[in-house]
């Protein structure tokens, strides 16, 4: 989801493993934690650097679209609120950045790949955010459909991974609760807000489902990483979820879902729902989405134009200590 | 130049008579600004009343491997537990 397509390796039988990596995939079966200095199959540490970098990543480039909205929020209050929310998600990213350098990689190393396109973030960044009603359905659903990933991800096997998400949960329900509460204000106010509100929820349906990645039948990485406890639960089981939990929050907002499918199904206890289009979906992978250029634009660009304000606090930093040294 | 900014492991202390406890780290330039940026990034909810930056290279810690000569050794030492004594029950409290 924020980790749409983390590639990851084949999955070995317990016959083929080596007597350590059968030892280790037996601490995880236990449920104990993998902690970073720890022995690690190669592979499981090349996924989880993949995993964690996209998901920091998503959270960073993810403060671009609710960014675009901060200077033009409608009230103070809304402002201060939108504030805060888009500062937690600069933290999340920190968060994550820090776990995955346990792993024997550097932020800078991370952030050139995110830059030179050979790591991703979430497809769901790359779509616009046109109107204030925007806010709130990015907060409802896509900080909602977040949060359906990241519960079950507490309890992943790596140590630093899990206490980074534990952190990241306790924070999320704001944001999800910020944006309902956008949409209600938005639903109870004029026809022209109403409006406003259903053409958000019409634009971010699909996106919001292709956050959850491919169907599970396409989805071909998943068997080591669920092995691993790196991904808790299939992509169509969380889409599932997502759709059941989301219908009636549409409903009590007054609210269409725009799917001519969506029909509650007794048998399953849930809904059946259309699927959105992935060829949409593998495009804005690709690069191909309304803002790709602009969302990875944006964060060369900071970085870019950041480098002499890094340099120059290292280089106080450093003159600062040695004249401390020559006082001593 | 473009060198990363040293890592910093952050201890906080969440409320008053509690111990400082590791939450995480961060990169700065300097101890001064770890400590600015560990306020930003792990205290925006209340979550401490004190902060702790060192720097990463600065920690030893024990390898994984000795946790068997370390730790293990404790564990035939029963004794150090209270529960380990059977104290007649007209003793009372002890
Ligand atoms: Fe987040
Ligand atoms: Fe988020
Ligand atoms: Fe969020």
């Amino acid at each position: 989801m924020y980790a749409q397509l983390v590639k990851s390796e084949g999955s070995k039988s317990r016959e083929e493993m080596t007597p350590q990596e059968l030892a280790f995939q037996e601490r995880i079966d236990r449920g104990e934690k993998i902690e970073p200095k720890e022995w690690m199959p190669e592979g499981y540490r090349k996924t989880l650097i993949r995993q964690m970098g996209q998901h920091a990543h998503s959270e960073i480039v993810g403060q671009l679209p609710e960014g675009n909205w901060i200077t033009r929020a409608p009230t103070l209050e809304r402002k201060a609120i939108l504030l805060a929310k888009v500062q937690d998600e600069a933290g999340h990213g920190l968060y994550l950045y820090s776990a995955a350098e346990t792993l024997g990689v550097t932020r800078d190393e991370l952030m050139e790949k995110l830059h030179s396109g050979n790591m991703k973030y979430s497809s769901i960044f790359n779509y616009p955010t046109l109107t204030w009603a925007d806010m709130g359905a990015v907060g409802w659903l896509v900080d909602g459909a977040a949060i359906m990933n990241q519960v079950p991800l507490q309890r992943t096997s790596y140590g630093p991974y899990s206490r980074a998400m534990i952190r990241i949960c306790k924070e999320e329900s704001f944001h999800q609760r910020q944006g309902y509460d956008i949409m209600m204000k938005m639903c109870a106010g004029s026809p022209e807000q109403k409006a406003m509100a259903q053409d958000a929820l019409n634009r971010f349906w699909y996106p919001a489902l292709m956050m959850f990645g491919p169907s599970d039948k396409d989805s071909v990485h998943s068997a080591q990483s669920m092995a691993w406890k790196i991904k808790m639960n299939t992509n169509d089981e969380l889409r599932q979820k997502f759709v059941d939990q989301t219908v009636p929050q549409a409903k009590y907002l007054g609210l269409t879902v725009p799917d001519d499918n969506l029909v509650w199904n007794e048998e399953k206890g849930g809904y059946d729902f259309s699927e959105p289009d992935w060829s949409e979906f593998f495009a804005v992978i690709a690069g191909n989405g309304p803002c790709n250029a602009e969302r990875l634009g944006a964060r060369i660009k900071a970085w870019d134009d950041g480098a002499w304000f890094r340099d120059g606090l290292m280089a106080h930093a450093e003159k600062a200590a040695s004249r401390r040294i020559a006082a001593e | 130049m473009s060198s990363e900014w040293p890592l910093w492991e952050i201890f906080i202390r969440g409320q008053h008579g509690l111990n400082h406890r590791h939450v995480g780290s961060l990169h700065a330039p300097d101890a001064e600004m770890a400590i600015r940026n560990a306020r930003d990034v792990y205290t925006r909810r209340n979550e401490g009343v004190s902060i702790w930056v060192v720097p990463s290279n600065s920690i030893s810690a024990s390898s994984p491997s000795d946790k068997g000569p370390l730790f293990e050794p404790a564990n035939s030492k029963v004794y150090r537990h209270p529960t380990f004594f059977d104290i007649p029950e007209e003793i009372g409290h002890m």
